[in-house]
């Protein structure tokens, strides 16, 4: 528990020192405004990597995210343009529902036909974008269509924070007290550290996976609408191979891609860190053919760290595991 | 005590180990330690949990460097810096938890690694079939070498473990409890291998929890406590209790503490129950305060049927009355509400959840007693966790260990903590005290009779027989998914209990004594 514990305070000492890195050479990238900024684009990340990190917990994948969030996004950009007067909090309420019926799909597929979490969500994730094509035809919306509403409510200034940054931490509040509290919570879990014991202690793994897909389907509808919005335009490849950098923010926030192991903590710090390295690299005029090169680096570095603490933790405890009395 | 070598006689081990100590970080896990092997000889090696055996085996095999010390073989220091190193010496071990591979054949798991070669280095597949099959003939096997793994049964499959073993010239053979997943008829079958080995001059060193057999194949003993060695020396010079105390440090003079219970009503009937495949046309009665052992060879249906019981697999047909009523169970879940509850027979894959808090495993059936409004409530976890993990005596530094840290023993007390926290009527034990050591078997034992004497009703899988014969009120016996017998009284015996078992109808079976 303290190593795990710790293990999030070398991410966060990581990030600190990334920082550091990037102030001798922009010290303007670290003013508290341009923090808060990185934080606001870094807010989607979070929100998905929250939602994939439940379903890593359970021993599944959710390749499906991203895609889930662009037909999401569609979805009320399309209902914008069509009901400009159409209130955003209703668009936020469909955007949940929407994102909750495909992670919903992909659980049910996972549970009840029993398919492999990584093929139900390959096939989604194709079936989704298709989706987002029949229903535009390929073509884009885009941002004089949309209502100043639309666009507008998530940029909302509260003491500095946009809106979208402040609803990724209401989102990680819920998530930490979900996680942490309920017994939905443990029973993700329980389901993923032993599936088996957590049939005989009387859950149902199935519908923990399927619970856990439609979180993560509800996150990536709630991410939908906000990337939309920000970005202000929707079209069928919006946010393509986004899914990798989302599961990416789990693993080096310490999720094992095993099941059982992950914090809402060490997943927001997964996020923040992939974060800082994209929005850093441009900054400091690296070419984009090496920010690529650099933020796969930091995944490669950050998740051998993980893997690496992981494994000597395994073997102190089977060294004590012999002795303990 | 400690010096074997002039009571051997002229023999020389063929394997020694001297001052043998290592350091993991806060526990000394061997600490100077010896142990002789000897030819043609099978040494017990014999212990608690956290004596220090499994250490003994890993460094024996190169999986561990000893920090100090040294290992002998013929007299000569050798090391073994890799697991290679050990079998290029003939040291090899079959282990408690056999790693072999389902989905490859008998022979290539016998084989795997140092498969014999053909033309261009290519694995000469007839030659090597064919030396399976000497193997597996050498040990009395009927396996065919082509079949693949997964479709044998766990007997075979320890066969071919022991096969693969002696596949390396071997001149020490390690058994690290060999017989726990054993049936009776099983493990009669491995002594005789045993002897087999013996005869061809083999050192053999038995690990096990088991004294009956001990006392039956080994020829000398070795006794480890706390990492230290306590004494070495020929069976014939000690019994039982000396072992015991030497191992405990302290005498345990009564091993089934079974108290006499106040049998009530009768609590579960269960009327006709059958599954395509596993079980058929069990019928039994089970009362308030009774324990009511189940015995079977392994692959007799026992935990099969009991996983049907509460819900895990559904039966076809047949009925459960709970306190005179009908109950449908179609999940655990709903098991565990009836008040019927399972603690498994593997506690690593079925029971605890490793990596969760000691407070968390015992909680997470109950947690609709320990939150209110849906929340978990932290203070109300640690209480239940704390009333009965004290009640089984759990030793551990804190409630918020992880599971996994623990020993086997107290993962079991874990385990069954756990269940007891949803206050069931039926507690159904599997293989209750299963590869644990003597002391927590004895606590498991107490706290049995202690359930039974408050009146719950305890339905107790055991496959050992002085367990069975210790603990039970009445025992059924079953055999190839069917009830053979239901015992109680002057019946019970270990011959009739091995008789059903085995369906030996007309001559009693020598083996059961």
């Amino acid at each position: 528990m303290s190593l795990l514990k710790s293990r999030e305070a070398i991410l966060g000492a990581a990030i600190v020192a990334l920082l550091v890195l990037i102030a001798t050479r922009f010290p303007a990238f670290v003013e508290p405004k341009n923090l808060l900024e990185v934080f606001n684009d870094t807010s989607p990340l979070i929100i998905l990597a929250l939602g994939q990190m439940v379903v890593i917990l359970t021993r599944c994948i959710d390749l499906s995210v991203a895609a889930n969030l662009a037909l999401t996004g569609m979805v009320c950009a399309m209902l914008n343009v069509a009901w400009p007067g159409m209130p955003i909090g209703v668009i936020m309420v469909i955007a949940l529902a929407c994102g909750a019926l495909m992670g919903a799909v992909n659980g049910l597929l996972v549970w009840k036909l029993d398919i492999p979490p990584i093929v139900v969500t390959l096939g989604t994730m194709t079936i989704y974008r298709g989706i987002i094509f029949l229903l535009s035809g390929g073509a884009w919306v885009n941002s004089h269509e949309m209502s100043r509403a639309f666009t507008g409510v998530p940029r909302t200034q509260i003491l500095g924070l946009p809106l979208l940054g402040w609803i990724a931490i209401v989102v990680a509040l819920i998530m930490a007290v979900v996680m942490s509290r309920t017994p939905m919570g443990r029973s993700f879990y329980a389901t993923g550290n032993n599936p088996h014991a957590a049939v005989y202690t009387g859950i149902d793994v199935g519908r923990s996976q399927f619970l856990a897909f439609t979180i993560s389907g509800t996150l990536a509808g709630l991410a939908g609408y906000l990337w939309i919005s920000r970005y202000a335009v929707a079209y069928v490849d919006i946010a393509g191979g986004f899914e990798l950098d989302v599961v990416a923010a789990c693993v080096i926030g310490g999720a094992s891609i095993a099941g059982g192991v992950g914090t809402v903590v060490g997943t927001i710090l997964g996020a923040l860190f992939l974060g800082v390295i994209k929005n850093a690299l441009p900054v400091i005029d690296i070419s984009p053919f090496w920010q690529m090169a650099i933020s796969g680096a930091a995944i490669l570095v950050a998740v051998t760290f993980n893997s690496r603490s992981g494994r000597a933790r395994g073997r102190v405890i089977l060294k004590s595991a012999e002795h303990a009395q | 005590m400690d010096d074997t070598r002039s009571k051997a006689g002229a023999e020389h081990p063929v394997l020694a180990l001297d001052g043998i100590t290592k350091t993991f970080p806060g526990v000394k896990a061997l600490d100077g330690v010896k142990l002789a092997l000897y030819p043609g000889e099978v040494t017990a090696l014999i212990g608690e949990n956290g004596a220090g055996k499994s250490t003994v085996v890993k460094t024996l095999t190169g999986i561990y460097q000893p920090d100090g010390g040294q290992i002998l073989m013929d007299g000569q220091p050798v090391a073994f810096p890799t697991a290679q190193a050990a079998q290029d010496h003939g040291v090899t071990a079959i282990h408690q938890e056999t790693v072999l591979f389902d989905e490859l054949s008998v022979a290539e798991n016998i084989f795997l690694g140092h498969a014999p070669r053909g033309r261009f280095g290519l694995i000469d597949t007839a030659a090597m079939k064919a030396r399976a099959r000497a193997l597996l003939d050498g040990i009395g096997a009927q396996i065919d070498p082509g079949v693949k793994l997964k479709d044998l049964g766990i007997a075979s499959r320890h066969l071919v473990a022991i096969a693969r073993a002696l596949s390396v010239e071997a001149r020490v053979v390690i058994m690290d409890e060999p017989t726990a997943a054993l049936s009776q008829k099983e493990i009669e079958e491995l002594y005789e291998l045993v002897d087999t080995l013996k005869a061809q001059g083999k050192a053999i060193l038995f690990i096990s929890h088991k004294f009956d057999e001990i006392f039956r194949i080994a020829d000398r003993w070795a006794v480890f406590r706390d990492g230290q060695f306590v004494g070495q020396g020929l069976m014939r010079d000690v019994d039982e209790g000396d072992l015991v105390r030497m191992m405990v440090g302290r005498s345990v003079d009564q091993i089934f503490p079974k108290r006499a219970a106040r049998i009530g009503e009768e609590v579960l009937k269960v009327v006709g129950y059958a599954h395509p495949t596993e079980f058929e046309d069990i019928n039994f009665t089970l009362r308030r305060g009774e324990i009511l052992g189940f015995y079977g060879l392994v692959g007799a249906g026992r935990s099969e049927f009991m996983q049907s019981l509460i819900g895990i697999t559904r039966p076809s047909k047949g009925a459960v009355k709970l306190d005179g009523k009908i109950k449908v169970i179609r999940s655990p879940a709903e098991a565990i509400s009836a008040g019927i509850v399972y603690v498994p027979e593997d506690r690593g894959k079925q029971g605890a959840i490793l990596d969760m808090p000691i407070f968390q495993n015992v909680t997470l059936p109950s947690l609709g007693q320990t939150s209110k409004r849906g929340f978990t409530r932290m203070a109300e976890e640690f209480a239940l966790a704390r009333h009965y993990t004290e009640r089984l005596d759990l030793r551990a530094a804190s409630l918020d260990t992880r599971v996994g840290a623990l020993s086997g023993g107290n993962q079991q007390k874990v385990v069954i903590a756990k269940w007891l926290a949803t206050q069931p009527k039926v507690i159904i034990l599997d293989e209750p005290t299963k590869g644990i050591d003597i002391g927590s078997k004895a606590a498991v034992h107490d706290f049995m009779s202690e359930l039974a004497a408050e009146g719950l009703s305890v339905i107790m899988v055991s496959s050992e027989i002085p367990e069975i014969l210790g603990m039970s009120d009445r025992v059924i016996v079953m055999r190839e998914g069917r009830i053979a017998a239901e015992l109680e009284g002057d019946a019970l015996t270990p011959e009739t209990l091995v008789r059903h078992a085995a369906g030996i109808t007309h001559t009693p079976s020598e083996a059961a004594a």
